[in-house]
This record gives C-alpha cells, structure tokens and sequence, in this order.
C-alpha cells in the first residue's frame, strides 16, 4: 500500500480500541486490531467522519500551526467563506478581512472571490456544451475521492476544473509578485480551511498540481485569537478588502455552488450518507435529467466542516444575513484567467483500493472464498473483531490481513432449538414456570 | 475448470424502500472483481430495472446471477400475474404501474426497454398467472 498525505490521523495513544469510528467510515477504512484503531492509507478519502464520531479524541486533522507564518516573510491568508459564518452579530466581512491582517498576515485574498470566478467560468462551459450531464462538482475534495474510490463509473461526470482556493492561491500569488520583491519561496499562502479534506489536497492535489498554496490553518485554531482581535478594531481602522459578493459567498453552504450557476435543473446533496445516496442513484441512471449535482460531504456544507466551530445551521443563518448586504457577483473568468488555467492537467483515475486484484480470475477466486467465508460468519455485524461487517472481515481474510478465529463467534456451534440462551431463559424451563403460575 | 461465482437473492415483494439490494450487492461484487465500469453499469441497470418490476408488478421474486471471465448471466424469476402482452409491455412509455407508485417515481415505463438495451441478450418468458422469468446476458468484451 502506498503512503500517502493525509490530514486525518489516529492517536493511538488516546484511542481505546472501542470500534465507534469503524462502521461510520464511508470506504471502510478503518479497523480495530489489538485494541487500537488504524486507517487504510489508500481508502480514506479524509471526509473526517470518524473525527466526528470518535468519543476519546483520537482522531484529527493535521493543519498548520499559526506559528508556520515566522518561516515566511510575506503571508498571504486565503479565507474560505465558510469563515464569516462563525461570528455573531457580523455585519460587514471586513472586519473578519482586517482581523485576519492585524493577526499578522500581509494581505488576504477570499476564496469566493475564486469561487465566483469559477461559477463564471462553469457557466461558460455549460454554453459550450463540453460537459457531460449530470455535471458533478468536484469542488468538496473527500467528494471526489469518494467518487474514484467507490462510483469510478462516474468519474467522467466530475466537472473537470481546479477549485475555487486554487484560483485564490494564482491570484494572490501574481498580486505579490507584482506589488512585492519577495520571491516566491518567502512567500507563504495560507488556506483557513474548514476541514481536513481541503488541507488533504493541498498536499495531494489529485488533478492539477498544488497552485503555490504553503499550507491551511483550522478555522477552530484561528478563531480564538482572531475573536479578540476583531473586538479590539476600530471602525475607522476597519480596511476595505471585501471584494466577493452573494454568488462567493454563497458556496460555503450546500446549494449555494448549484445556484450560482442559474441553472433550474439541479440537485444540492450533503451529509456523507445523502452524498452516497445520490452517487447510487446517479450510478442507476436515475438522474439523467439533471444540469448538475452539487454534493458535500459534510452537513450543510463547508459550513459543517469538522473544523469549523459553529453548528452549520447557524452559520448558514449568518451568512444568509450578511448576504443581503453584497453585490451578487464581483469577479468573472474574463476578469483573471481563461478556461485553460483553470483545466485539470492530470487524469483522474480509479482508486484501486477496493478491488481484490489486477487479474480478473484471481480476484475471482478470492471472491468465491469470500463469499464462502461470509457465509460462514455469524452476520451480525458486531464489530468486534474490528472490521465494520462479517463481509468486511471477509474481504480482510481474503487479503490476508486478518482470520477467520478474529470473529468471537468462530467455532461457537449451536446445539439444540435454544441451547444458546442462558439456562432461565429456554423453553423448557419457561413452559414449567408458566406451567406453576397456571396452578397457583 | 471455468471459474464461475453464483449469487442468489431472494427480493420480498412488499418494501420498494428496499428494492435494488440485490443489484446494489451485484453493483458492488463486479466492481470489486476490478470489471470495467461500462459492464457494471449495464448490469446493475437492467437487472435493477428487472428487480423494481418483480416488486411493482409481481410481488417479489428470486434473482439468479452467474459471474465469469466473459460476462455476466442473470435469471429473474417470478410468481406473479404475467405479462399478457409482451411486445406492448417491451414499448417505450408503456406502464400499468398505478398512480400510487407513478407518484413514487417509478413506472415511467422505461424498464423493460431499458433492460433490452443495456444487455447483449435478452430472453423473456412468461405466462398470464404463472409468473415471468427474465434471462439476460451481459457480455465481457
Ligand atoms: N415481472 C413482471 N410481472 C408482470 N408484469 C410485468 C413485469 N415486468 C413488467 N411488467 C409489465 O410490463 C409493463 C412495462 O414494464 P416497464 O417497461 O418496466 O415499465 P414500468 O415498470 O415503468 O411500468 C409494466 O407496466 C407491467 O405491466
Ligand atoms: S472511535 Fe475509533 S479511534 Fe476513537 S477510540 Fe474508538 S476505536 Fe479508537
Ligand atoms: S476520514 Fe473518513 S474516510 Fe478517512 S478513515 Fe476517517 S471516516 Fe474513513
Ligand atoms: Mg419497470
């Protein structure tokens, strides 16, 4: 198996083996054995369900300490709008913008700025009629990882573009050379990212390689600091930065890509179970009538990104509020790039993850045996021999990652009607309990 | 000795929340098998097409599938009203699913051309108050 970045890790000293995460993992890749947890590198798709899930705290995200800017002499933050939504009683984004300054960044470029320019550009490309419908978007990356590893079939639907912090990153990039004599190594661009899926692709970015983005910070790891800072502002102080309007910033909640594209024929999905939900029927050909699918795999949206530090709803509320107050759009692709940058510029292929084996008759015979040995098994998906199913368990003995004594049931051979209940409980022994009352 | 791998499901007749267990199962076996997604997705269509209708239109049925190196053999069999007039029923558009289920979705009346088209061969036999049985084929290369 090959070793590759990701933002989502296991604390095996603060995991206890209790098997909460297993079962929620949408590519069941995680497993349990001798008491700890551990995670399939090639399966996770960093969706982060199991840092939701786990109640002792054991797994995380890795994202940059706020310590990482000393190492750069200009720091550009990039603020993804999931951000504005986490503060009460915010008016006017410039205050978030300035506070992200006075924290010490040198200038801040909002990722809906991106956004709008991408909504433009698909817009754009629906014209031209190069797509193949349903269009997917590939904006949420845990999405699109979920795609080539369990609905490869529908990898030709993914709209084939960079996402919107990547357009960020160009544009804040070429800002600095210009205005700046720094060269691009002093030059640091920091993602505030809503979750660990995002941090994932800047250090694997699938499709295109990394646009020149240095790292992301936690919205929950800024947000302290960054609280305090914007309460010590002053209105005068406040600095005109905003430049993004309804259609950017509408993109932190579910709904808000689809309908920046003014297209009727649409369907917004999120919360991981809906996302799969969705990706099935689309599989089944049941949503051919479709424009675009829009799909995030965290509730409500980026807005419920497990970084992040309010409930989505409320957030989603907030920005709802600060929206009535923007221009619908500030920015275009004419304005900054062409269709071309903001192609992919490498293929996207199929996750091998789940397949038993390159050949087709040895994967075959594994699946005879596994299907043999799944019958075998007790079905009752305990988890406790650390898969997520006897099928999982299964599939591992096949691989030859696990045995078949790891299910506690193994061997355990039922003898008589119900001979496996506890003595008080049998037949036998109720029919006569029953039988003395009737007498008494 | 040709490597064959053989599924049978049994598909109730009473819950259309349920219905497409059978090809979802299918659907995720072929793709663990590593075969190509334009076979995976002829099959799970037709045979998910062929399970919808055993639930709408017969009460339920029993689902055999054969897995080879060159393709994939599926037998839907039921025990419901059959098909009186099989070359209406193959029409595009033609349905005598019930409002109650056209509200649901389905009964577009597109299944069993569908099934036709997403499958290298396509055999029906059926009898009025015997049952039908669909035989399809789905060819690997
Ligand atoms: N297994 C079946 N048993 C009885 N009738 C069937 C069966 N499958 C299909 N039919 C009949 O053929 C018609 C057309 O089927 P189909 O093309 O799948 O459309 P739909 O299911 O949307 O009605 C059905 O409305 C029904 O009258
Ligand atoms: S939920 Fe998973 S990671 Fe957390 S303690 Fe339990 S087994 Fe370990
Ligand atoms: S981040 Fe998601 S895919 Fe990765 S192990 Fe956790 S639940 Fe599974
Ligand atoms: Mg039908």
């Amino acid at each position: 198996m090959s070793i590759l970045f990701h933002s989502v890790r296991l604390d095996a000293e603060k995991c206890q083996g209790c098997t909460n995460c297993i079962k929620r993992c949408p590519t069941e890749a995680i497993r349990v054995r001798n008491k700890k947890a551990y995670i399939i590198s090639d399966r996770c798709i960093d969706c982060g369900e199991c840092i939701r899930v786990c109640p002792h705290h054991a797994k995380y995200a890795v994202s940059e300490h706020f310590n990482e800017l000393v190492k750069y002499r200009y720091r550009i933050a990039l603020p993804a709008p999931a951000l504005y939504g986490q503060f009460n009683n915010l008016e006017n984004v410039d205050y978030v913008l300035t506070g992200l300054k006075k924290m010490g960044f040198d200038d801040v470029v909002e990722v809906s700025k991106g956004a709008e320019i991408l909504s433009s550009a698909t817009r754009e490309m629906f014209e031209s009629g190069e797509l193949k419908k349903p269009v997917i978007s590939s904006a949420c990356p845990a999405v699109v990882r979920l795609i080539r590893t369990r609905f490869p079939n529908l990898l030709g639907n993914l709209l084939p573009t960079c996402a919107p912090i990547d357009l960020a990153a160009k544009i804040a990039r070429e800002k600095a050379r210009k205005e700046t004599d720094y060269s691009d190594e002093e030059i640091g661009v920091f993602f505030i990212t809503p979750c660990p899926a995002k941090r994932t692709a800047i250090s694997n970015p699938l499709c295109h390689e990394n646009y020149g983005i240095s790292g992301a910070i936690a919205i929950k790891d800024i947000y302290p600091v960054l609280v305090q800072t914007m309460d010590k502002l002053k209105t005068d102080e406040i600095e005109n930065i905003n430049d993004s309007g309804i259609i950017g910033v509408g993109w932190a909640s579910s709904g808000g890509e689809a309908a920046g594209l003014l297209k009727e024929r649409y369907l917004a999905a999120d919360g991981i179970e809906n996302v799969i939900n969705v990706l099935e029927e689309l599989e089944n050909e049941k949503l051919n009538d479709l424009d675009f699918i829009e799909l995030n795999c965290c509730t409500g949206g980026c807005v419920g990104g497990v970084l992040t530090v309010e409930n989505p709803y409320v957030a989603k509320a907030r920005l709802q509020r600060l929206r009535k107050f923007m221009p619908v759009s500030c920015n275009r692709l004419d304005d900054y790039f062409t269709i071309d940058d903001l192609g992919w510029t490498k293929e996207l292929t199929a996750s091998p993850a789940m397949k038993l084996a390159d050949n087709v008759i040895t994967a075959m015979r594994m699946m005879s045996r596994l299907r043999e040995i799944e019958s075998s098994l007790p079905g009752l998906d305990c988890g406790i021999c650390g898969a997520p199913s006897c099928r999982a368990l299964a599939d591992d003995i096949v691989r030859g990652y696990a045995q078949e004594t790891d299910c506690v049931l193994h061997n355990i051979q039922v003898g008589g009607k119900d001979d496996w209940l506890p003595a008080p409980f049998r037949m036998k022994v109720q029919n006569e309990e029953s039988g003395d009352k009737n007498d008494s | 000795m040709e490597d064959v791998i053989k599924l049978h499901y049994v598909v109730p007749g009473d819950d259309f929340t349920r219905a497409g267990a059978a090809s979802g199962d299918v659907k995720r076996t072929l793709k663990q098998l590593g075969i190509s997604p334009a076979v995976i997705r002829n099959v799970s269509i037709a045979m998910y097409e062929g399970e919808i209708n055993m639930v709408i239109h017969a009460g339920g049925g029993e689902i055999d599938v054969e897995i080879t190196e060159n393709g994939i053999k599926m037998a839907l069999a039921d025990k419901g009203p059959g098909i009186a007039n099989v070359e209406l029923a193959m029409k595009e558009g033609y349905s005598t699913a019930p409002d109650n289920i056209r509200n649901l979705g389905f009964g577009a009346g597109m299944g069993l051309p569908n099934i036709k088209k997403y499958t290298d061969d396509f055999r029906i036999e059926t009898a009025v108050g015997v049952g039908t049985t669909l035989f399809l084929n789905v060819n690997i290369q």
